[in-house]
């Protein structure tokens, strides 16, 4: 029998749960895992920050689901189940989106459904869901959904500014009117690469803050 | 000149520890060590130095870039009178039309690059880096004379921090920064990098003679088909739509001559990408394929960058190959390269130039490889021994 612990719902340990993985435990910029899709939905904000939500809910959802489930699941099948349970989450949101959301589900296209193969999903359900009770889980599901979105959001916010010369769809520049003063949109910015390199500049910003994540030289 | 240095070296004690502007050291190391030989004596260990330190090659490489900057002024003269049904302009007057066009490409090149290098040297503590001179001249020289002039400071900061500081300064970049320059500028504004008005002054706003198209040779053989290309002569003097400096082979031979006696230089970067680009060719016209494999195998040496490319970018001694026999498979892969990505792929009517910065990025591969070939050799002889 497991001892029961009184701990309350928002202490301290659980509180880090939630604000780790933003800055110094982050997904995208300190563990590099989920790169693909966010050099794949950040040429716009609203892909990203509708992508950045369908994230938090798949993964904090499955991360409930595998650790109610997680006494029952035998060890050697455990990562069918932990897919069984994604791709359900995924379907669901990705049914959702194309009921309430067409347009962007049709610009998100594939990668709703790819996101069964996050490495922060499949990563977080082994590591953490496997061996924690629901409601921890499911703070570590929001905080690394978060941590996650959070980067996507921000490499977005660039990219659309620099690349199509707007926030979230309105026309800034436009607006400005510095298009009259010669001033051209950024065509490279909306190309994949640019996206590595933003979130490169993202990582150099973090670590020259946070001296504590750089690695030693070997 | 010795009023000069008498000025410097009373003003030295401001710059050393403790001084006024002792943050301003290296600026002052910079310009100090420009003007005169260091006047640093080794007082043990190895005591022959060479007067042939960094800055010394890298004005070599500037130097040898000034016949390629003189013809490029007369070019863009020439080509401006063409396009503009000119006719009673003479020699002096296009070169200085030319001149003073091309000047404020090379001022903001120069001033934000510097400022670039200047601020980073200050942040980390460095001496300011010698190498933005040549980076800083070449990057006017392969650009199309119409790009707008905040493009230029754009790629230039681009390629000053994201190619070069990042990987920390001159000596440690992976890819050469003018080349990254201009990969920026033709990914994030195509429109000013590519077409048949950037590289004639002033025909981007309209206005030229009827019938006449401003298009690069490599340009004509995709848009007219290879009839229409200017005489193998034009293209070998200049007198050809393109980029500033890369037109003229003859004045690029110049600036090779002089690297090659001086031994800045690499002659075997050169020798091998020409003889790489000449065998593809000679390759590509026998068997066939599409229509530009019908181009002539020594066009390609005369045409577009490849000149350019191959005597001041490819040999860049930072970012190409450093092992003697590593410089002849850098080389020949260059110049094979270019050519492929001329003759199969459409979009990319230059292939000089993404060809260098491929195999920038695999100079250090090779490197390896004909290191660990070398120890392997060795090891096996002192056993057979």
């Amino acid at each position: 029998m497991e001892k029961v612990e009184k701990e309350p719902l928002f202490s301290a340990k659980y509180r880090k749960l939630l604000t780790n993985p933003l800055g110094q435990d982050n997904p995208i910029t300190v563990q590099v895992l989920g790169i693909c899709s966010a050099l794949a939905v950040t040429v716009k904000m609203n892909p990203a920050i509708v992508m950045a939500i369908s994230v938090m809910v798949v993964l904090a959802v499955s991360n409930v689901v595998i650790a109610s489930l997680r006494k029952m699941i035998p060890g050697r099948i455990r990562i069918i189940v932990q897919l069984v349970v994604i791709a359900t989450m995924v379907i669901i949101v990705d049914q959702f989106l194309k009921a309430f959301a067409f347009d962007i589900s049709k610009h998100l296209s594939v990668f709703v459904g790819l996101i069964i193969t996050n490495c922060i999903i499949m990563g977080r359900l082994e590591a953490f869901a496997m061996a924690n009770k629901p409601w921890p889980a499911f703070l570590d599901g929001l905080g690394n959904a978060w941590g996650y979105g959070w980067i996507l959001i921000i490499v977005s916010f660039f990219r659309e500014f620099l690349g199509s010369g707007s926030v979230m769809g309105f026309p800034v520049m436009e607006k400005i009117g510095v298009y009259n003063f010669g001033y051209e949109d950024n065509g490279m910015m909306i190309l994949p690469p640019m996206a590595l390199i933003t979130v490169g500049l993202i990582i150099w910003v973090q670590r020259s803050r946070n001296k504590t994540l750089i690695e030693e030289n070997k | 000149m010795s009023f000069l240095l008498d000025k410097m070296k009373k003003m030295e004690p401001l710059f050393e520890k403790g001084g006024r502007l002792e943050k301003l050291r290296s600026v002052y190391n910079g310009f100090a060590t420009f003007l005169y030989v260091p006047d640093k004596v080794t007082t043990r260990g190895a005591h022959i130095r060479d007067y042939m330190d960094m800055k010394r090659t890298m004005i070599i490489v500037v130097i040898a870039l000034i016949p390629a900057l003189l013809f490029g002024s007369y070019n863009i003269g020439l080509q401006h009178t063409r396009a503009f049904g000119i006719v009673d302009w003479s020699l002096m007057q296009m070169f200085w039309f030319g001149f003073l066009k091309i000047l404020p490409l090379i001022i903001v090149s120069y001033v934000t690059g510097l400022g670039i290098e200047f601020i980073a040297a200050q942040i980390r503590g460095h001496e300011i880096n010698e190498g933005y001179l040549v980076t800083g001249m070449l990057i006017p020289l392969i650009m199309p004379i119409d790009v707008p002039l905040w493009m230029l400071a754009v790629s230039v900061a681009f390629a000053v921090i994201i190619g070069k500081e990042i990987f920390g300064g001159t000596g440690m970049n992976i890819l050469n920064p003018a080349l990254t320059a201009r990969a920026f500028l033709f990914f994030s504004y195509p429109a000013w990098m590519s077409g048949d008005t950037v590289w004639i002054e002033g025909l981007t706003k309209g206005g030229a003679i009827d019938a006449f198209s401003g298009a690069t040779p490599l340009a004509v053989v995709k848009l007219d088909g290879i009839g229409q290309l200017p005489s193998a002569m034009e293209m070998f003097i200049g007198t050809i739509p393109g980029s500033v400096g890369e037109t003229s082979v003859i004045a690029i031979l110049i600036g090779a001559l002089i690297l090659l006696v001086t031994g800045v230089g690499s002659w075997r970067i050169m020798l091998s990408m020409t003889l790489g680009a000449l065998g593809m060719g000679l390759l590509l016209n026998l068997t066939g394929g599409n229509e530009y494999t019908q181009i002539p195998a020594y066009y390609h040496l005369i045409m577009g960058g490849f000149a350019f490319g191959a005597v001041f970018m490819a040999t860049d001694p930072v970012s190409a190959a450093q092992t003697n026999t590593g410089k002849y498979i850098y080389g020949t892969l260059t110049g094979i390269l270019v050519v492929i990505i001329r003759v199969f792929n459409p979009a990319y009517p230059e292939g000089t130039m993404l060809a260098i910065l491929l195999m920038n990025v695999m100079a250090p591969l090779i490197d390896h490889y004909v290191v660990q070939a070398n120890i392997r050799r060795r090891v096996k002889r002192v056993r057979t021994a």
